[in-house]
């Protein structure tokens, strides 16, 4: 296949990849956006495999076979609620991918380069291998975290940032003597050493951050293997990997800023690590606010039964619980006995961007009835019962009336603005932000204790009783 | 133990302590239940539906009160039921004991043990046994029922081909829960709703019930122990006055519901403010049991002065005697659940537990009364008078000079200058691309609905992937070491790829109408 054809194809390929992100914009088209995305891939890989350049056929098959096999075994086998972690393991695969091929390209003898080109391609490939070391480890500790393998909470090195700091100069230095190596054919040594610094930072930087940034890490990973497949693409003046790159490194990147204005929170301090670190002096949270009001299933079916319009906040307790099922079959009832049943979804409930419609989704509650929190935080004065289902930081009204609270001027939803609020909850314990919750102790509250999933089939089961 | 409930024998009381579906509930705690014939007559309540729920109907209140022995009542019994009682009984019902300290001395005598639902202590935990509460949330329904029957015009407004009605006014003094409720019936009638309190908490409460918070301009807390109001300064009570005098001469209703516990209802409407009210204007005084908070209110009656009729009757909830009956008895009911927690019919009267200490008021014959002050406030404190921070946030970013904002983009214009003087050609066209391709994302994503994110990024995972393209271009270097790595990161892009996809697959399919 000649170059002119193989560049169409990678033009066919760009266009159906935007066209897949393009798709995603609502759920009807999703779907034919998910087969434009495999349509431009096979496009991509076969036009590659047909090109002059390549000649080990079998290695390539074997190779793609095997991997196919374990990807769609995974594919098939994850439970919705480790959805967050399958992201980031397949981060860190994109994150060693672009390692690996930095490696190979610059041990490629058959490249020649001169002058500024050449000094060019290798700063290519060394960014390319220095983004993709850092995605790999950084992924690697979000599973670990995510899967509860490392402990949620942010570990705070002292002096932190100059730690960093000092990586970053020390990359530099190490970048300068891999230019000069280069030039006389070596460099190795210097290659070696920043990937090595460059694990270490990513197993650092994500360390730092804790369990409730989660989906800021989650979509900023997501973002980094998008540049690192980019930089990848300089590196083999390959402008299907750069288009590419960029597609997913700002979508990434977006993804990244909405979950911190969701949070309140600047980009920057996310990063640096640490939720919860700077709550020292919160004013609220000394005072004895008062008494939880404790209610049972049965309360909460009759409740239930004799109200007009019910929203259910489902939060990351929901997944731990696997209460979708329960929350769905208990949400059908409710909407056959003519109840207006809604539910209210911010953006950062669970760990990773839109993991809790997801969640709702394989339990098959239909999305027109799932609203986003800006829809319907207008409406929470008309709502007789508002059901939070393992959920804390992101229903707290200290958020917006206590400026001392380590999570002031988030977006919450306000559910306390209802009629009634029942929290279903195992204990009273404070969620991942560590702060009290007043919403809690409000006299228009009531606490259901015990597992969500129980607790839902129980008040199903009153209910039907 | 044997619960039984005599009839009412207090002069235009309606109400009864038990209803039958409550009857129900007790038994499943273990109780037997016995209520004496006709008690619940009034309250539309026969006693064949509480033979159906299983209650046994006794003929007479002495054969009643000798078979019980825990007697449920509505009013404090009168000296004569009191000799009915049997040595050692337990009493649940209103008892005022500030008010009727004889009552108490007899009941003592009788080794009577008296858990008084006026009593029981304001805390969180309680709410759901406090008779104050459900009795003043009908008070506060009827108070405008009553009103509407007494004021000759409709409480909505309306344009009729008949001309054009006004709304109703109303003002509500007091937001406490008859005052709340007051305010919520009214607005349900379509009228205009204002109302006042001296406690500035409670103005988040007014306004969301869609009523006007009438405001003073003068800082004073009037929070007192257990969410009740407290006696206010000279200079506050008389800008109070004033906005009350104010007032008076533009709403067509007063209801009124200020109470400070344990003293006289305070005096807030003036002759002159009902002379300066409009000719048919209607005054309800829910504190007519403790004076009245108008000058002219009387007790008991509806009188006519200066053209406003003015409403004194003290026994709204048992005008609305079947609703009433049934909050008394889930109250009741709520506190017999936290006395027997084995569910056995057996009732303790566990003098650590906070609510219940503070409803016993005689325990087996000694007077427990009064209990120590409850030391936690039904709502939090007004520290949070804090204004939402969104605002306080948003500001320095406005104020943000011009130069700061445009610094970014300066910076980027010089480093690209820079890149442009001395990159070569080829690096600078692929880099045209990135920085289109930058921007079409950016224009693409925004349209993803959110709650698509999760698919968004396992897509994107999966397309990301297209790093494969480097690895098999690659994977025929000569190089024996460069092939193999390109051979390993076919491998895991490939995991990837079908991973990716296969997921995004499986999660839409999952999304349905």
């Amino acid at each position: 296949m000649s170059q002119g054809i193989v560049t169409v194809c990678y033009i066919g390929a760009t266009i159906l990849f935007i066209l897949a992100l393009g798709g995603l914009s609502n759920q009807e088209s999703a779907r034919r956006g998910n087969l434009f995305g495999m349509a431009g891939m096979t496009i991509a890989v076969i036009a590659t495999i047909l090109s002059g350049a390549v000649t080990s056929y079998w290695w390539i098959i074997t190779a793609m076979l095997i991997g196919g096999t374990v990807g769609l075994a995974m594919a098939n086998r994850v439970q919705m609620t480790e959805m967050p972690e399958l992201v980031a393991v397949l981060h860190s695969l994109v994150g060693m991918a672009a390692v690996l091929v930095g490696y190979a390209n610059f041990m490629d003898t058959t490249i020649s380069l001169s002058g500024a080109e050449k000094t060019i391609h290798e700063v290519e490939t060394y960014v390319g291998i220095f983004i993709g070391a850092v995605t790999f480890s950084g992924s690697v500790i979000a599973y670990g975290k995510l899967s509860g393998k490392i402990d949620g909470k942010p570990l705070l090195l002292p002096a932190r940032h100059w730690l960093n700091l000092g990586a970053f100069v020390l990359v530099f230095i190490l970048g300068k003597s891999f230019l000069h190596g280069a030039e006389t054919g070596g460099g190795m040594v210097p290659l070696i050493l920043m990937t090595l610094i460059a694990l270490v930072f990513g197993v650092h930087m994500v360390m730092a951050i804790g369990g409730a940034d989660m989906p800021v890490v989650i979509s900023m990973l997501n973002s980094y293997s998008g540049w690192a497949a980019s930089a990848t693409g300089f590196m083999l003046n390959n402008d299907l990997l750069i288009v590419v790159g960029a597609l997913v490194g700002s979508s990434g990147a977006i993804l990244s800023y909405i979950m911190c204005r969701a949070m309140n929170r600047n980009f920057i301090s996310v990063i640096a690590g640490g939720f919860g670190t700077t709550s020292g002096g919160s004013s609220s949270t000394d005072e004895e606010v008062g008494e939880p009001n404790p209610i049972d299933a049965e309360e909460t079916a009759r409740l239930l039964l004799d109200v007009k319009k019910v929203m259910i906040i489902p939060g990351y307790g929901m997944a731990v619980a696997q209460a979708q099922h329960a929350v769905h079959e208990l949400s059908n009832f409710l909407i056959d006995k003519g109840v207006d049943v809604g539910f209210g979804i911010h953006p950062v409930a669970g760990r990773m961007p839109g993991h809790m419609n997801v969640l709702l989704a394989e339990a098959h509650v239909p999305y027109d009835i799932v609203y986003e929190m800006d829809e319907i935080n207008e409406d929470f004065p008309d709502v007789d019962v508002s059901i939070v289902i393992g959920a804390n930081d992101i229903v707290n009204p200290s958020a917006l009336t206590d400026p001392n609270s380590p999570i002031a001027g988030m977006p919450v939803l306000e559910c306390w603005k209802g009629k009634t609020t029942i929290v279903s909850k195992r204990s009273m314990a404070s969620g991942y932000a560590g702060v009290d919750n007043p919403l809690f102790y409000m006299d228009n509250t009531r606490m259901l204790f015990g597992d969500a999933k129980e607790m839902m089939e129980a008040i199903h089961k009153a209910m039907t009783d | 133990m044997k619960i039984g409930i005599p009839k009412e024998i207090f002069p235009g009381e309606n109400r009864v302590a038990t209803t039958p579906d409550v009857a129900e509930q007790l038994m499943k705690l273990g109780f037997h239940v016995s209520i004496q014939s006709g008690a619940g007559n009034k309250a539309s309540f026969t006693d064949s539906a509480y033979r159906d729920a299983g209650v046994t109907i006794r003929k007479d209140a002495e054969t009643l009160y000798e078979k019980a022995d825990i007697i449920l009542k509505v009013r404090a019994p009168e000296s004569e039921e009191v000799q009915l009682f049997n040595e050692g009984a337990t009493l649940i019902s209103f008892i005022w004991p500030a008010q009727n300290e004889e009552l108490m001395k007899q009941l003592a005598e009788k080794k009577v043990t008296v858990l008084a639902m006026d009593s029981v202590p304001r805390i969180s935990r309680a709410q759901k046994m406090d008779a104050l509460s459900s009795m003043a949330n009908i008070a506060g329904y009827r108070a405008v029922i009553e009103a509407a029957e007494h004021f000759g015009r409709f409480f909505t407004g309306q344009i009729t081909a008949a001309g054009k009605i006004p709304p109703a006014k109303v003002m509500v003094i007091g937001a406490g829960v008859a005052g709340l409720s007051a305010i919520g019936t009214a607005n349900g009638l379509g009228a205009i709703v204002r109302a006042f309190d001296t406690r500035p908490e409670v103005k988040d409460q007014i306004e969301s019930m869609n009523a006007e918070f009438l405001e003073l301009d003068f800082e004073e807390d009037a929070s007192g122990e257990g969410g009740y109001a407290k006696t206010m300064s000279k200079e506050f009570i008389e800008a109070e006055m004033a906005l009350f005098a104010e007032q008076a001469e533009e709403v067509d209703i007063i209801i009124t519901t200020a109470l400070i516990p344990g003293k006289p209802a305070p005096k807030l409407i003036t002759t002159d403010m009902v002379k300066s009210m409009k000719e048919g204007s209607v005054i309800v005084d829910l504190a007519a049991e403790q004076g009245g908070n108008c000058e002219l209110t009387v007790k008991d009656k509806v009188v006519k002065k200066h053209g406003v009729k003015i409403i004194g009757y003290t026994d709204l909830p048992s005008r609305l005697p079947t609703q009433a009956s049934q909050l008394y008895a889930t109250n009741i009911r709520h506190l017999l659940t936290d006395m027997t927690p084995e569910k056995d019919g057996q009732i303790t009267v566990d003098m650590e537990d906070e609510a219940i200490r503070g409803a016993t008021v005689i325990n087996k014959g000694e007077i427990t009364w009064p209990p120590p002050p409850p030391k936690l406030s039904a709502a939090p404190p007004a520290a949070k008078k804090a204004e939402p921070v969104a605002s306080t946030v948003e500001e320095p970013e406005q104020a943000k000079p011009l130069w700061k904002q445009l610094m970014p983009v300066g910076i980027a214009a010089v480093a690209m200058l820079w890149m442009g003087s001395v990159a070569p050609e080829s690096f600078m066209s692929h880099f045209t691309v990135f920085v289109l391709a930058c921007f079409v994302g950016y224009m693409v994503i925004w349209n993803v609905t959110p709650s698509l994110h999760t698919p968004l990024m396992s897509v994107t995972n999966a397309i990301s992937s297209i790093i494969i393209i480097g690895a098999l271009i690659q994977v025929s270097a000569p190089s024996g070491l460069a092939s193999f790595l390109a051979i390993i990161a076919i491998l895991i892009t490939s995991i990837n790829i079908f991973g990716g996809f296969g997921v995004t697959r499986r999660m839409l399919e999952m999304f349905r109408k």
